[in-house]
This record gives C-alpha cells, sequence and structure tokens, in this order.
C-alpha cells in the first residue's frame, strides 16, 4: 500500500509540445493518500482516463513525475508497479472459473496452491461469488463478472492501489446500488487506495472521500462530496453536481445586495466591490429554492413546468428570461401559474469570471 | 394503411438457384450413383452389379494406401499451418504502416492459382534448372522430387505452406484484433506470462476463426489435386497419389467409371462426415460464447 | 394512429423471449419500456417495428392487422444506444437522407431538415461531418434523421446511455418538448427507473418478457400493481420485509411487531410483503405512528446533500435515504423509523393489497 503523489504531471497525445491545447492533461500536482477513497469526475474527453492510465502506468506522461511512497515509478512498467484496474467492460478469462480467474494473479506470482486456495474462498464469500466459484466465468451475469475483476485486484493483499475506469457502465440500475455499496463495504473492510474514473456525479460522490472534478485537462476543484455540493468553487462544478446542476444567474451585486431582473435580495454575507467588467453570477442549488404562494416575500416567478419524478418534484420557473430549477418535496401542491421564489441565502453562493468569491460575515 | 397479405411471391425467386443446383450438383451426382452400381464394356451399354464396387473398394489396397496418405497428408499440413499462421499472426505489427505492408504480402500467395502455384514450384524445385533444387544439389543435399518419395512430400508440403498459411494468419489475425486492449491490460495487471496471455487470452477469443481455419484447411487439403499433379502426377511411384488423384486416374486415365463413380461417392461421403463432424464442433462453442454473452 | 399489440408472444428456441404481451399506445404519446437487460425491451421494439415476427399474437396499427408486413413497409423509425450515423456524409445530408430515399424534392428536404435541425438545436453543425461532433450531438442528428422522416413509429432504445451523465440530464429535459412536436408515437426502452420517471409519459414495467403494468409514469411508481412492477420502478432499491399476519399481529420473524393500523385489519391471515422506498425510511421520528427498529449499518453513500445509509436487519438489506450528511460507522447499531402509512402491501402472490394512505390520500 502506498500514498501515490503526482509531481507535475502533464500529458500531450503528440509529444513534447509548447502549445499548451496539444495537452489532454494540463500541468497537475496531488498527493493521494495511503488507503483514501477517490473520485475523478468530469465530462468525456477532459483527461480524466489519460490521468488513470498515468497512474497505472499504461501512459508514460510527457512531463512530471508519479512516486509511490517516495519511489519514482514514472518509467515502470504496469505490472512492476503493483496496482489493479477494474475496466469499463468486465474482463474475465472465459476459458477459467471464477475460482481460477480470481487466484489467476497469484499463481502468476508462484504462490503455493495451500495459500491461494483459502483466500480465493474468502474473497468470493465477501464478493458474494461463493455458489459459482466452480462455474465457468463466461457464463455470468455483468455484475458478477465485474466482481470477478474486482475479486482479481483484490486478491493481492499488497496492491498499491485500485484503479477503476467507469467500472459501473454495464450494469443495470439496481445491481448498481449492490455493487456500489458493497465496493465502500470493501474498501472499509481492506483498506486499499482507491481511485474511481466516472462521468456520473451519483458514482462520484457516493464512493469517494474526496472527489477531483476536472473539466478540460485541469482540476477544478478538489473536495469532499459535501464541499463540492455546498461551496463549489467553480460554476462548472455547480452545474455538473447535483440533479439538476446549481442555478447560475447573472446580478449585480452591492455589498450584501444582488439583484436578479431588477429584484433585491439580501445576502448574509458582505462582499467586496468587483470592477465593473468582472461577470457576476449568483449560485443556488435547486434544493434550497422555496417555491411559495405569490403574496409572500422572494422572486416573483412564472411556473413554466412541474414534473414529478416520485421521490420529489422538480419545477421550472423564469424571471424575465432567467430560468430556475426548483426541487420541491414530494407532496407539494402548487396551483396557479405565478408564485414567490424564496432563496436560502445561508447556501446562495457568489462568482466573478466563474470562481466563487469568500463573502465577509457581519 | 398496409393490409396484411400472403405473399407466395418469394417462391420464383427462388427458382433460379433449385435450377442451378439441379443441374450443377444434382443431377451430375445422380449420374454418378447410377454409375455405382453399373458396369459397361463401352458402347454405352449398361448392366447393373449392385453393391459390388463398393465391396471391392472396400477390400482395395490401392484405396487403403490413397486415403491413409490423405489422411497423413491433411494431418501433416494442419499441424504445421495452424501454428505457424498463430505464430505469425502473432507476431504481425497491430498498428502503423506495418499493418498494410504485412497484410497485402500475406494475401499475395492467396491470389495465385493453384497451377501456377504447382510449376512455379516445379520448376523452382528441378535440380538442372530450379534456383531451390540446383542450390540444394550443390550444397550436396540429395534432392531429386521426381525420384524420391520423400524429396516429393517435402515439395508438395512446402509449397502447400506457403501457398496457405496466408490464410490462416490473416484469420487469426482478425481473431486477434477484436480482442480489446483492456485484456491485455487486465493480463498485465494479474502479472501473467506471455504464454498465459496467449493460452487464456488469445486462443480462447480465437476460438471460433480457428475453427474455421482448421476446417477450410482440412476440407482443401483433403481434396489436393493440382499441386501434386503438377509436380508429379502423383508419383514418383504412388507415393503422392492422393484420393483425387487416384480418381482421376481411375476415371480418365483407365476410364473404370463404375469404380471411380463409387470411389468419388465414398470421397463425398468421407468429406461430408468430417465436415458434419467439425460444423457440430463449431456450433456447439459458437452457442457456448453467446450464452456467455448474454 | 394508434399501435396495439394483442396476445403478443416470441419464442426463440425453448425460451420466451416475449410472452403474452398486449399493449395500446396512442398517437402523440412518449411510452417508456422500462425492464433490466434482458426483461424482452428490445424484442417488444424489434416486433413492433417488424423487424422480427412474433411467433403468436397480432401487431395491429391504425387499426390493421399488420403482423406480417416487412419492416420496410412500414413507416417506422428507430435510434439505437450506438449512434449510428453516416460517417462519410454531412450532418445535413445525414438528416435528409430518409427523405432522399423518399424522393422528396430539394426544396422540401432543405425546409424539412431546418424544421428539425431547430428542434434538434442543430442549426449551427449541418455542414459538419458527424465525427467532428460530441457525443450529445450525435446522438441527437440520429434522432433528427428518426423525427424527419415523419414516421408513425418512432422506436428508442436506450438512446442516451452512451451518453455523460450531464449530457443525459439536458436530452432528458428536452426530449418530451421534441417528441410533443410530432404526432407520432414514440416508444423509449431504459433500464433507469430515473429515465422514465423524468421524461414522463406511460410506462409499460418489463419483467422476463411481461408486461407486469402499463400506465402513466408516475402512477406505475406511486401506485404499481404487483411487487415486481414496485420493485422495477425503484431506484435506489424497494425495501421488502416479509411478514405473517396471525390473529391481529404482524410479524416478521420473530424481531419486530408491526402494529395492525389502517387498512391492515382487514386482510385475512396470511404470508405478505410490506415494501416501502428508502426516502421513506426516516433517521428521526416523523409521526407518531413511526415503528423504531435497530439495524446495522453496512455502509453509507454521502451525495453531498443526502446520505444513503445501507443497514441489515436479521439479514435483510434495506437502503434508508436522508437529507443532509449522516456518516456513521459500520457495523455500528442505529435506530431507524418507518411510517406504516407509507407501507405499501402484497401478498403472497406478490399482488398490491393495501396502497400507503400517503398516496391514497391525494386524491
Amino acid at each position: 500500500m502506498a500514498h501515490i503523489t503526482l509531481k507535475d504531471i502533464a500529458h500531450s497525445y503528440t509529444g513534447e509540445s509548447d502549445n499548451p491545447y496539444d495537452y489532454a492533461l494540463k500541468e497537475l500536482n496531488l498527493t493521494w493518500r495511503d488507503g483514501g477513497a477517490y473520485a475523478l469526475l468530469g465530462p468525456s474527453g477532459c483527461g480524466k482516463t489519460t490521468l488513470l492510465n498515468i497512474i497505472s502506468g499504461l501512459l508514460t506522461p510527457t512531463r512530471g513525475q508519479v512516486l509511490f511512497n517516495d519511489e519514482n515509478v514514472t518509467r515502470l512498467p504496469t505490472e512492476q508497479r503493483n496496482i489493479a484496474q477494474i475496466f469499463q467492460f468486465p474482463v474475465i478469462y472465459d476459458t477459467m472459473t471464477v475460482f481460477q480467474n480470481l487466484a489467476f494473479p497469484l499463481k502468476n506470482r508462484g504462490r503455493s496452491k495451500t495459500e491461494i486456495e483459502p483466500r480465493v474462498i474468502e474473497l468470493a464469500r465477501m464478493l458474494g461469488l461463493e455458489k459459482d466459484l466452480y462455474t465457468k466465468a463466461q457464463h455470468l451475469t455483468a455484475d458478477a463478472k465485474q466482481k470477478i475483476s474486482l475479486g482479481r485486484g483484490l486478491i493481492r493483499q499488497s496492491v498499491n492501489a485500485i484503479l477503476f475506469d467507469e467500472p459501473l457502465t454495464v450494469i443495470d440500475p439496481q445491481m448498481k446500488w449492490e455493487l456500489r455499496s458493497q465496493l465502500k463495504y470493501l474498501h472499509k473492510q481492506f483498506g486499499f487506495t482507491m481511485i474511481y474514473v466516472t462521468h456520473d456525479q451519483t458514482e462520484a460522490l457516493t464512493f469517494a472521500d474526496e472527489v477531483i472534478v476536472m473539466y478540460e485537462g485541469e482540476i477544478v476543484q478538489v473536495g469532499t462530496p459535501e464541499a463540492l455540493f455546498e461551496r463549489p468553487e467553480h460554476t462548472f462544478v455547480g452545474y455538473f453536481i447535483g440533479s439538476p446542476g446549481m442555478n447560475i444567474t447573472p446580478c449585480e451585486l452591492q455589498g450584501n445586495r444582488i439583484v436578479i431582473e431588477g429584484h433585491e435580495i439580501t445576502l448574509d454575507c458582505t462582499y467586496t466591490d468587483q470592477p465593473s467588467s468582472a461577470k457576476i453570477e449568483v449560485g443556488i442549488r435547486p434544493e434550497y429554492l422555496r417555491l411559495a404562494p405569490p403574496q409572500e416575500k422572494g422572486l416573483p416567478v412564472k411556473i413554466i413546468k412541474i414534473d414529478d419524478i416520485g421521490r420529489h418534484k422538480i419545477a421550472r420557473v423564469a424571471v424575465n428570461e432567467r430560468i430556475f430549477h426548483v426541487v420541491m418535496p414530494e407532496i407539494s401542491a402548487m396551483t396557479g401559474d405565478h408564485a414567490s421564489l424564496a432563496f436560502d441565502t445561508a447556501h446562495t453562493n457568489i462568482y466573478v469570471n466563474d470562481h466563487l468569491i469568500a463573502g465577509e460575515r457581519p | 394503411m398496409i393490409q396484411k397479405q400472403v405473399n407466395q411471391k418469394a417462391w420464383f425467386m427462388v427458382l433460379p438457384v433449385f435450377l442451378l443446383v439441379a443441374f450443377s450438383a444434382v443431377i451430375p451426382l445422380m449420374t454418378v450413383v447410377n454409375y455405382s452400381f453399373q458396369d459397361t464394356f463401352g458402347s454405352n451399354q449398361f448392366f447393373w452389379v449392385g453393391m459390388d464396387w463398393f465391396r471391392d473398394l472396400m477390400h482395395s489396397e490401392r484405396f487403403h494406401d490413397a486415403f491413409l496418405r490423405q489422411i497423413a497428408f491433411s494431418s501433416i499440413i494442419l499441424a504445421i499451418e495452424i501454428p505457424l499462421g498463430i505464430a505469425i499472426a502473432l507476431a504481425m505489427p497491430r498498428k502503423g504502416w506495418g499493418v498494410p505492408v504485412c497484410l497485402i504480402s500475406m494475401s499475395l500467395p492467396l491470389l495465385i492459382p493453384w497451377n501456377v502455384v504447382g510449376t512455379i514450384w516445379q520448376i523452382f524445385g528441378r535440380v538442372d534448372i530450379g534456383l531451390l533444387g540446383h542450390s540444394l544439389a550443390s550444397m550436396g543435399i540429395d534432392y531429386n522430387y521426381t525420384q524420391d518419395p520423400i524429396a516429393a512430400w517435402i515439395t508438395i508440403i512446402v509449397m502447400d505452406v506457403w501457398h496457405w498459411t496466408s490464410l490462416v494468419v490473416l484469420l487469426s489475425y482478425a481473431g486477434l484484433c477484436s480482442i480489446p486492449d483492456a485484456y491485455y491490460q487486465a493480463a498485465k495487471i494479474d502479472g501473467a506470462s506471455r504464454i498465459a496471455v496467449f493460452r487464456y487470452i488469445q486462443l480462447p477469443k480465437m476460438q471460433g476463426v480457428l475453427l474455421i481455419a482448421v476446417l477450410l484447411r482440412f476440407m482443401d487439403s483433403f481434396m489436393i489435386y493440382t499441386e501434386p499433379f503438377v509436380i508429379t502426377g502423383g508419383g514418383p511411384g504412388n507415393s503422392t497419389t492422393f484420393m483425387s488423384i487416384d480418381l482421376v486416374k481411375m476415371a480418365v486415365g483407365q476410364f473404370d467409371l463404375g469404380p471411380a463413380a463409387a470411389m468419388s461417392l465414398v470421397y463425398f461421403l468421407i468429406i461430408l462426415l468430417l465436415s458434419w463432424i467439425f460444423y457440430t464442433v463449431m456450433s456447439n462453442v459458437g452457442e457456448e460464447s453467446k450464452n456467455g454473452g448474454a | 394512429m394508434q399501435l396495439e399489440l394483442r396476445k403478443v408472444s416470441k419464442k426463440v428456441g425453448k425460451e420466451f423471449h416475449i410472452s403474452d404481451v398486449s399493449l395500446t399506445f396512442e398517437a402523440g404519446t412518449l411510452n417508456i419500456l422500462l425492464g433490466p437487460t434482458l426483461s424482452g425491451k428490445t424484442s417488444l421494439m424489434r416486433l413492433m417495428a417488424g423487424l422480427d415476427q412474433p411467433s403468436s399474437g397480432t401487431v395491429h396499427f391504425g387499426g390493421n392487422d399488420v403482423t406480417g408486413v416487412a419492416v420496410q413497409k412500414r413507416n417506422v423509425a428507430m435510434v439505437y444506444q450506438q449512434f449510428i450515423n453516416y460517417p462519410n456524409l454531412s450532418v445535413f445530408e445525414n438528416i435528409a437522407s430518409p427523405l432522399r430515399i423518399a424522393g422528396v424534392a430539394g426544396p422540401e428536404i432543405k425546409k424539412q431538415v431546418a424544421k428539425v435541425a431547430a428542434l434538434l438545436k442543430l442549426e449551427n453543425m449541418l455542414a459538419r461531418s458527424p465525427q467532428e461532433l460530441s457525443g450529445g450531438q450525435q446522438q441527437r442528428t440520429a434522432l433528427a434523421r428518426a423525427l424527419v422522416k415523419g414516421a408513425d413509429l418512432v422506436l428508442l432504445d436506450e438512446p442516451l446511455a452512451n451518453l455523460d451523465y450531464k449530457l443525459r440530464e439536458e436530452l432528458r429535459e428536452e426530449l418530451p418538448r421534441i417528441f410533443s412536436a410530432t404526432g407520432s408515437i414514440f416508444v423509449y426502452a431504459t433500464t433507469e427507473p430515473s429515465e422514465a420517471l423524468l421524461l414522463g409519459g406511460n410506462t409499460a414495467s418489463l419483467h422476463q418478457g411481461q408486461v407486469t403494468q402499463f400506465g402513466p409514469t408516475i402512477e406505475v411508481f406511486s401506485r404499481p400493481q404487483n411487487l415486481i412492477t414496485a420493485r422495477t420502478l425503484s431506484d435506489p432499491p424497494l425495501n421488502m420485509l416479509p411478514v405473517t399476519k396471525l390473529n391481529n399481529r404482524i410479524l416478521f420473524k420473530s424481531h419486530l411487531e408491526i402494529p395492525v393500523l389502517g387498512q391492515l385489519p382487514q386482510l385475512p391471515d396470511d404470508d405478505y410483503t410490506i415494501a416501502f422506498r428508502p426516502h421513506h425510511l426516516y433517521l428521526h421520528r416523523t409521526s407518531d405512528k413511526a415503528i423504531a427498529v435497530k439495524a446495522k449499518v453496512a455502509v453509507t453513500e454521502i451525495t453531498g446533500s443526502e446520505s444513503y445509509v445501507h443497514v441489515d436487519i436479521a439479514g435483510i438489506r434495506w437502503v434508508l435515504l436522508a437529507p443532509g450528511i449522516h456518516n456513521f460507522a459500520v457495523h455500528e447499531t442505529i435506530e431507524i423509523f418507518m411510517d406504516p402509512d407509507q407501507f405499501y402491501v402484497f401478498d403472497r402472490n406478490d399482488a398490491l393489497v393495501v396502497t400507503p394512505n400517503a398516496v391514497a390520500n391525494v386524491e
């Protein structure tokens, strides 16, 4: 087991270049604590898989160093880095039984049969595969196959890290829950460093202690799920995390007051004056907006539509041309086309040129 | 709106194929069947002999020899071409400029007609004017395919390997290319050796195409005619008289239509039987991987 | 125009891929086929399209029996999970291709393509080739091609499955608007209950080739007629509790006694399954009726605003969804609460016998 350090890493698929646009991964520094659960989250093409492959050794970075503990492994091939990786599509050895699949990494390392057997059986029990131990792996369902891929990583107790590359892509929603919670449980049991790449925020947030949000080859925020949700440092994080994402609307800012489309709201914090050229926006999660009858205090809005999605409702409302999403409780009745939109000012963020700014509490 | 209708037009579409098959396969086959139960002394006079020709054939040493020769030849061909083809496919580059170069040079032998291949090697191997034959002779190696049965066999085998290994290579290569990268990466991570990668990833994933390759090469080599015919005409002696050559000798050379017909039927049944065995094996394997994929 | 399947079955070998499905889809509606992989969504679509013929039963379109009619002769469009476009044609030509095949005149093609492109926000991409587009735009192009035909029936087989989460979210929001702009029958297959709920429309819940329920999506969600439908519509998974009713007592093994309230007294003595959704399991007492249970935490997942607490109770795994951040240690024993007003009760044949008061009262 090891902590992993990425030092000045950058990668361009066309080789060393002075043009920053050639870089799929722009220069970054990161340290991953031993035993942590991390997620790399971002849309496709943001460089998250590139970063993962650099850690696993399938790619050698154009610049920078990868350190496992304090050993430089930048040029070491994958097999010598002692890591495990689980891919998007389950990789199993078709002709082998589940037992043989799980035993394979140990067998390759010349371990004795007496050592392998109890470990495979123990692991199969933890993964819920004990019933199928002696069936051919190719006859199993996708989720069982993915468990086998995972098991081949877990069987080696000495691995430095386990890397996941969108491992739940081919799994049905209901099975995703089971696999995800099992993964989290196994993490707590084994304490391996785990790095999980995904574009799915639910997977990233539920899996990781710390999420690294990437956008266009850069890290835009590193933080706990709570921090990413409550205080996104960049409007992209606000938009990308949460379903629906954060409402981000241009506003005017004066001290502790903002003006949206001519309507004033008083905030909890006071902000310093910003240059007139700056793009100032207010960001608030749909969960922190509330619709009230029109006569109550708040922004007068027009209700465009309300979707009942089961456990709650999502309202789309408009102030002039500005659209807001509002999450409403499961049982809530709203009549008429007009309503009043109330902001929870404790959870209202201000962005200047897409970056979060801190205010001062009175 | 569209109405459901019974449409029998499709039968007319099938008719030409019916006729074609009838004239090209069924009628000739029936003629052969007809011949195999009759004897003739020429001038188109036939009389019924029942199973005589078949009985003779089953006891004919000549037929046994040809059959054994044929089995030996096909086995050698498969034993060489399949492993060699896989080995070459494994060695071929998976990307870059080498890919088209390899693919084209691999397909070249396949484009040459059988009798041309035969002629090329016939000349190539001649001791007097052939590059190969002369070189070998001048190195002091006793090589003469017209006199030495072993030399003749080696020549024909080398020729077939040269001509047809490419087919196995191309099929195997296609199989190899369809394996996703993740498998190789996972194997690296699992610490698998090169041999383990071959045994547990490449070979199972190539199984389907390999069975096709084996089937094609088996059937083709079992029916080999042109090459030995061009090179030695089945000699020296009867050493390269394979079943098809024997058949032609009997039918055209000796004009023993009855025995030849019986033999061609038996020959046909043997190929049919073996193909059926291959087909069954193949579809079973296919079924298995389908279930696994579902 | 109306699509009707009457007692349709499809048998392949000895297996029934579809068994005895009867469904009616009206023009201008969105119909979702919801079910896990291999539940028969694609098989059913192929039967609707005419790509396959049913082993028994009939398919009717606009009142006519079209069972044997080939797909080419039906006015059907299909969109797949993979982004299927002609790589060597521009986006414009891709969208125009069905019209070209139909022999529509040039100016008319331009008009039609422009209209559909506007609907799908592709106006600025028309000159590009599909490879230069993002996945979302490629799928929009495929969708545009399906719509431009003016097909009576548009089949979409997990069209968003290969897209990024956020792109999915955007398209999901747009799709109902796009669908309602045409008068076609839309059939949309998905494995995700949340997708079905976001899209709205009607949902047919599928299980092993059978339709377990069909109706307005939110109705199927809140009033599932059987246990399997309730489970198919639940993401996170449905919490279940097998119980036995005996002499006015409802017992789960010997661990738990459920007070016999509401409609429960009317039930005859038998085995039942009580089911409720994760957001109806609480960390705090929410009403006087709430039943407290001790449970062992298996794992906690935090989404930033909510926590999913997976708990074990006498060998049963439940999921609790609570607002806020709650981080429990593994194997910690906590007290959780359930509200009998939110119980669905299914009988031993998995049929619904009690609808939660909370749902029943909405009417």
